[in-house]
């Protein structure tokens, strides 16, 4: 593991904080009242998902984290772990509920998807932007009903529930924004 | 990549050249000599955070670049050559942000007979006709600490003041001064409300402690007679009713030099010409630094100081 000063912090820069990894997302010099500088920076703790403010004093050492994002294909999952293989190597990781956490509902088949790997293992999956979903389960569409007023609850095959229009019936394709879990459009 | 054009617009360039004549333009009015010094020198500073940057001016002599003009102009003063100002490129190691660059320009000004609040005075009239007429609030330390924390920063205790800043700024680093609470405090949650709504903040009388190079308080020795000239949250001049006395002036380099090797650090030899220009007698005076880089971000409005310089570091 390597180690850097506060110089060589910037945004986005891995640390390791209390044993768990941390992205840098803000960092600011200031030398106030003309006594010792320090990097004042706001941490996004990447396990817990907590954001802190963290000063440092200038110059000071800090461990790095190895962290990387990489592109994956989602291939399956087993009622447990998720299963990720890098197309160029063919290597697979497994990814754990925590890791996957919320976007289990976003995860396609041959889909590629980013993979944050702490040495090695992956802590964050994020799908692409947009997927598309079958809608197994809404109350009946309104016909003719393409005004877009109005909305009501569909579940989608992989059990993400999403607000529609009412228009949108059972056995529809949506696209879907994996950011916000918001419905776009009709695929 | 490289970045082979200016970061700063033509237009905001021409408002630099505008700037930099105005300013000369109030020195001449007021009939204030601009002087040149070395921006090269034999001495660095001894500061115990700031660092200069050193020059192989031969292969066998180091040379420092100035972090600021003020021992070659106090020599100035002491050789009786009145009031005088600069303006000038200082260098400071590591001070790289939004509002540093490494190299940056100075404007420091020396004024004989002036007390602290003269000069302010003066900073303030400079000010008004770069930036046109502000609202100008005056705060002792004391006072802003009172109205922005209600906690009283000259009597709180050490374990008072440090669980203070704890529990306000989030994860610090632990072995802090008390200076450095302070400091922090002061930078975190009062710099930001000064001089806000189209106003300028000067904070004056600094705890003792804070002093560098200017007077002790007579009427009260916790604090020093040293001000700071605040527009829009950022810091733009630094100023000093000026320490006289020789002999206080090198205790105190004496002081940081062995705070210097006690932590590691070069000691750094002491400029002897500026001791022996305070010992022949500096005359009564205030001078005071201002950053004029940040005062053409003022003007401009401008949050980033590549704005207002062609070339900053990554570029030069």
């Amino acid at each position: 593991m390597g180690t850097i000063t506060t110089n060589d912090i910037r945004n986005g820069t891995k640390i390791m904080l209390d044993g768990e990894p941390c992205t840098v997302v803000d960092n600011q010099f200031v030398r106030p009242g003309k006594g010792q500088a320090f990097s004042k920076t706001k941490v996004l703790y990447l396990l817990t998902g907590r954001t802190v403010e963290k000063t440092f004093k200038s110059g000071e050492s800090i461990e790095t984290a190895d962290v990387m994002d990489t592109e994956m294909e989602y291939l399956y999952n087993d009622g447990e772990f998720w299963y990720f293989m890098d197309p160029n190597t063919f290597e697979q990781v497994s990814a754990d509920k925590n890791a996957v956490s919320d976007k289990a509902v976003y995860l396609i088949e041959q889909d590629k998807c980013s993979i944050t790997l702490w040495n090695g293992n992956p802590i964050d999956v994020t799908p692409p932007n947009f997927v598309v979903l079958e809608v197994t389960d809404t109350d009946p569409g309104l016909r003719g009903d393409t005004s877009g007023g109005g909305s009501k609850p569909a579940t989608m095959h992989t059990g993400a529930v999403v607000k529609v229009p009412l228009f949108v019936n059972i056995g529809d394709k949506l696209k879907i924004d994996t950011r916000t879990g918001d419905y776009v459009s009709r695929a | 990549m490289t970045h082979w054009k200016p970061s700063a617009s033509l237009q905001n360039l021409k408002a630099r050249a505008q700037l930099l004549s105005t300013i000369r333009g109030f020195f001449a009015e007021r009939e204030v000599l601009e002087v040149d010094t070395p921006a090269l020198s034999h001495h660095g500073v001894t500061d115990r955070y700031m660092r200069s940057m050193t020059i192989d001016v031969s292969s066998k002599e180091l040379g420092f670049l100035q972090t600021s003009p003020e021992y070659a102009m106090k020599r100035l003063l002491a050789a009786g050559y009145g009031s005088i100002y600069q303006i000038c490129k200082a260098f400071r190691q590591d001070e790289m942000g939004a509002k540093h660059n490494p190299e940056f320009t100075m404007l420091e000004w020396y004024r004989l007979g002036f007390d602290h609040l003269q000069l302010m005075d003066e900073v303030y009239e400079l000010v008004a006709k770069v930036l046109g007429s502000k609202q100008r609030q005056d705060l002792s330390y004391q006072q802003a600490f009172i109205e922005f924390l209600d906690i009283e920063p000259l009597s709180i205790s050490d374990e008072a003041l440090e669980q203070f800043a704890r529990s306000n700024l989030g994860l610090l680093p632990e072995d802090l001064e008390r200076d450095d609470y302070l400091s922090l405090l002061f930078e975190d949650k009062i710099e930001p409300q000064l001089g806000r709504n189209d106003s300028v903040c000067f904070i004056y009388d600094y705890p003792a402690s804070q002093a560098a190079l200017a007077r002790i308080s007579e009427s009260d020795p916790r604090v020093a007679h040293r001000f700071e000239l605040y527009i829009e949250g950022v810091e733009l001049a630094n100023g000093f009713y000026e320490l006289a006395d020789s002999k206080q002036q090198l205790a105190r380099f004496k002081a940081d030099n062995q705070w210097r090797m006690s932590n590691n650090l070069p000691e750094i030899a002491i400029d002897q010409s500026f001791i022996a220009a305070l010992e022949h007698g500096l005359p009564e005076c205030s001078g005071v630094a201002l950053g004029v880089d940040r005062l053409l971000m003022a003007k401009l409005n401008s949050k980033d100081i590549q704005d207002v310089i062609a070339f900053p570091w990554d570029r030069a």
